[in-house]
């Protein structure tokens, strides 16, 4: 049979194919997580698989430590392969699926959205300005501001509970216990699959080179993020608990947390977008770079309108900066379970699956 | 256009680079010809995963003691005494500064293994494998401000005298040119992927051989140098080659293509008979004499048959094996008579005793009565699925080489050639001149070119 004539092979096809290579190699199993859990196997379930996939932070290091990339005849190229599936299952398993497959591969579409939520916000504005409100409320009512805001943030947040249940069965996850939880935190929250398994970094953006601009960009996103959570929440707590409304002065929880945290992110941003222009687009899945990409601008945008916001205070350029920060936020949620902002979700879920998997193997 | 470099480094595998960098460091001006396209390079360099260290107590990533003596001790009994002691003590020595100087020089290792081979204490295992070491290096030469040319075939070494005056190159496919050095150190493997001067060494079964190592190690620049008298060693008609899947690639199939099922398997050859005890040691141990036992069965092809109960035993091959539900049905997917088989397995099945089965322990389960016998590990094959691999020759290297002194300088009759080093496989038959011992090339390849470097390096300051 001519090879030309094989139907080609589906991305999870591939991937079996070339991990069964790789599992018969093993040279490559110090770099990160996915090696020392793809050796606790010799034949590979499509829920295996998932879970590899998940698991791979795209470092590229074994990529360019493989003897088997092309030109060789295997083609190895376990990075590109394994984002393909990890892409699969974040489409499969998001719901409704055919808004995932669309946000996913179309960047131009979130920003569509984004234009839309904006023009929608502009109008509301103009429409539901209350008598006497103060501050931000001069310009949009608390309440609506709520009402728009709860189901925006708690339906997708429930939509990604869905997801994630569906995927933890897929990988046969087990029971979680409170030390995967706290291994699981442990490898996120210091990026440890981003650091080679030697700590000079990934080979993400400079071929076979390793550099650390990579794990502290994705750093400074994913803690400037958490801290900018944190602040709103801290926000939503003086308000409702306190009777203490915005704006906050400068030593005030929120913006202790808010102000770092849009200047950590706005930084992480720009860096990821620059490694990300340099780096190797075959090395990953190729599809999805649009999307990526408007999702880390979208991030940026988030967190850059925050900051314009608290620096505008008091100027009249308060109103429209709000109308663009609250469309960027909201679209930010309302895309959470269809845009690679789900990739924290199952990349963190993946770790905890790992911790529970290397616990029963042990 | 000729350009006068200080010193012309020959080959790009990891003795050619550890050349390279230490000349470089010395102040020379350097370039690195190295044969293969860039995605090729580090000839078989790529393929190694580990390196075999002397150290006198735990040293990152080596754990206990392996001094001198017991190093020593361990490549006799591979060499069976075929090595000269004086060169082989000084790599053995070497060796133990030299992982430092790895380090410091961008290799990383593997803090520990969880794989099937337990070599913590002898082996210092490269995170990534090869292919990471060879990187690592190729960044401290282009750092270093080295010129290193891909493609670059060379076609003859310009002997005058005791003394080498260029080298004629081909780059790129483009014409030779001449590239002119004060000193020049020659690192560019053995002969194992000429398959007709393996065929010339060997017998025409050599043609049936499969290569498991870099496709660009053709000798040209050895044979060049033995056309011009320089002094050799080895034993031109001996290559090193272990039994890998048949299905493997003609060439690169690298470490993958291993199959470990043999101690656990019935192996027979093309006519169903079976020629050797399977059971006789432990795989590692007994691993490279199968290439040989291969190499001399008709068609040079043999076939290992296992049952259910052992598929989980070995580690992971790289092409999924032969399935069938009975003997005859597997003997006849693998291309060999159902009945012939049939009755050596019913013969052998036969002579299969009760006993306690440890699979990683000589367990003295033997047969009794074969002709043939099989002595550790002996189960009937009797529990369905059967699974079946065929097995071929794999070449790893070849022997034959260049003689060096401890300064890594190559001789002729006529004495030292006065500004000519050689380092890594194409001198390494100086110290192994037969067997192998796992990481020891890249021991040999590391010492002896950081001594070809320095002296090349002392030679035109």
């Amino acid at each position: 049979m001519s090879l030309d004539l094989a139907p080609p092979l589906t991305a999870t096809e591939d991937a079996r194919r070339q991990i069964e290579i790789c599992n018969a190699c093993r040279y490559c199993e110090g770099f990160c997580s996915v090696f020392p859990a793809m050796t606790r196997n010799k034949a590979f379930a499509d829920g295996d698989l998932t879970h590899l996939a998940n698991l791979c932070h795209n470092c590229r290091g074994c990529h360019y430590a493989c003897q088997y990339t092309p030109p060789h005849e295997f083609a190895l190229n376990i990075p590109a392969v394994l984002a393909e599936v990890r892409q699969d299952s974040w489409e499969r398993l998001a719901r409704p699926q055919a808004l995932a497959r669309m946000f996913h591969e179309r960047g131009v579409a979130m920003a569509g959205l984004l234009v839309v939520a904006l023009t929608l916000f502009f109008a509301l504005i103009a429409a539901a300005r209350p008598p006497g409100g103060e501050g931000f409320y001069a310009y949009m009512a608390h309440n609506l501001m709520i009402a728009i805001f709860i189901p925006a943030f708690v339906a997708p947040l429930a939509l990604i509970g869905l997801s994630l249940r569906d995927y933890w069965r897929e990988v046969g996850g087990g029971r979680i216990r409170l030390r995967h939880l706290l291994k699981a935190g442990d490898m996120a929250g210091r990026m440890r699959n981003l650091n080679g398994g030697h700590g000079d970094g990934c080979n993400f953006e400079d071929g076979d080179r390793f550099s650390q601009k990579r794990r502290i960009a994705h750093q400074l996103m994913m803690w400037g993020f958490l801290a900018c959570f944190a602040a709103t929440s801290s926000g939503t707590i003086l308000h409702y608990v306190f009777g203490w409304h915005a704006p906050y002065p400068i030593w005030a929880p929120p913006k202790l947390f808010g102000v770092p945290g849009g200047i950590a992110m706005v930084a992480g941003a720009a860096g990821l977008i620059a490694l990300k222009l340099r780096a190797d687009p075959d090395l990953g899945a190729r599809r999805v770079w649009g999307g990526e990409m408007a999702f880390i601008l979208l991030l940026g945008a988030v967190a850059a309108t925050g900051l314009a916001l608290w620096l505008a205070t008091g100027t009249g350029a308060v109103g429209p900066l709000l109308a663009v920060h609250l469309a960027t936020v909201m679209t930010l949620f309302l895309l959470m379970p269809f845009s690679k902002m789900i990739h924290g979700f199952f990349r963190f879920t993946a770790l905890l699956a790992e911790a529970g998997k290397q616990d029963t193997a042990r | 256009m000729t350009e006068t470099y200080d010193i012309a480094v020959v080959g790009g595998g990891n003795a050619a680079l550890c050349a390279a960098i230490t000349a470089a460091e010395a102040g020379a001006r350097v370039i690195i010809l190295e044969g293969a396209p860039e995605p090729y390079r580090g000839g078989n360099s790529r393929h190694t995963r580990n390196f075999r260290c002397m150290h006198r107590g735990p040293m990152f990533p080596l754990t206990g003691s392996y001094e001198e003596e017991e190093y020593l001790h361990d490549l006799m009994l591979v060499t069976k005494g075929k090595t000269d002691e004086h060169l082989a003590r000084l790599a053995i020595r070497t060796s133990e500064e030299c992982l430092p100087w790895m380090q410091a020089h961008g290799v990383r290792f593997q803090p520990s293994l969880s794989g099937t081979l337990s070599l913590s204490r002898t082996n210092a295992f490269f995170l990534g494998g090869g292919k990471a070491l060879v990187n690592a290096y190729y960044n401290t030469a282009t750092d270093l401000g080295i010129d290193i040319r891909y493609e670059a075939q060379v076609r003859h070494v310009h002997r005058e005298g005791q003394r080498i005056t260029h080298l004629e190159v081909e780059i790129a496919g483009a014409p030779a040119q001449t590239i002119n050095a004060r000193a020049f150190v020659l690192a560019s493997g053995g002969f194992q992927a000429d398959l007709d001067w393996l065929a010339r060494a060997w017998g025409p079964s050599a043609r049936n051989f499969l290569i498991r190592g870099t496709p660009y190690n053709r000798g040209v620049v050895l044979k060049d140098m033995l056309d011009q008298g320089a002094d050799s060693v080895g034993d031109p008609t001996q290559c090193h080659a272990v039994a890998i899947d048949g299905r493997a690639p003609q060439y690169d199939g690298g470490i993958v293509t291993r199959l470990d099922c043999v101690p656990f398997s019935v192996v027979v050859n093309r006519d169903g008979q079976r020629f050797y005890d399977e059971g006789e040691d432990t795989w590692p141990k007994r691993y490279a004499i199968w290439g040989r036992l291969v190499a001399a069965q008709p068609d040079q092809v043999g076939y290992a048959l296992i049952d259910a109960k052992s598929i989980d035993l070995f580690m992971p091959s790289v092409f999924p094996p032969i399935v069938a539900d009975t003997i005859p049905e597997l003997a006849s997917k693998l291309g060999l008579d159902p009945a012939a088989v049939k009755a050596t397995v019913a013969q052998f099945n036969a002579a299969c005793r009760p006993g306690t089965f440890h699979p990683t322990e000589l367990d003295g389960l033997a047969t009794e009565g074969l002709q043939t016998p099989k002595t550790n590990w002996a189960r009937p094959l009797d529990t369905p699925p059967f699974y079946g691999y065929q097995l071929r020759p794999g070449v790893t290297f070849t022997y034959l080489g260049l003689k060096v002194s401890d300064r890594a300088q190559v001789h002729s009759p006529e004495g030292p050639i006065t500004n000519l080093w050689a380092a890594g496989e194409i001198m390494a038959g100086s110290i192994l001149g037969q067997g192998y011992l796992a990481g020891f090339g890249m021991t040999i390849g590391t010492v002896f070119g950081r001594i070809a470097g320095k002296e090349a390096a002392a030679h035109v300051a």
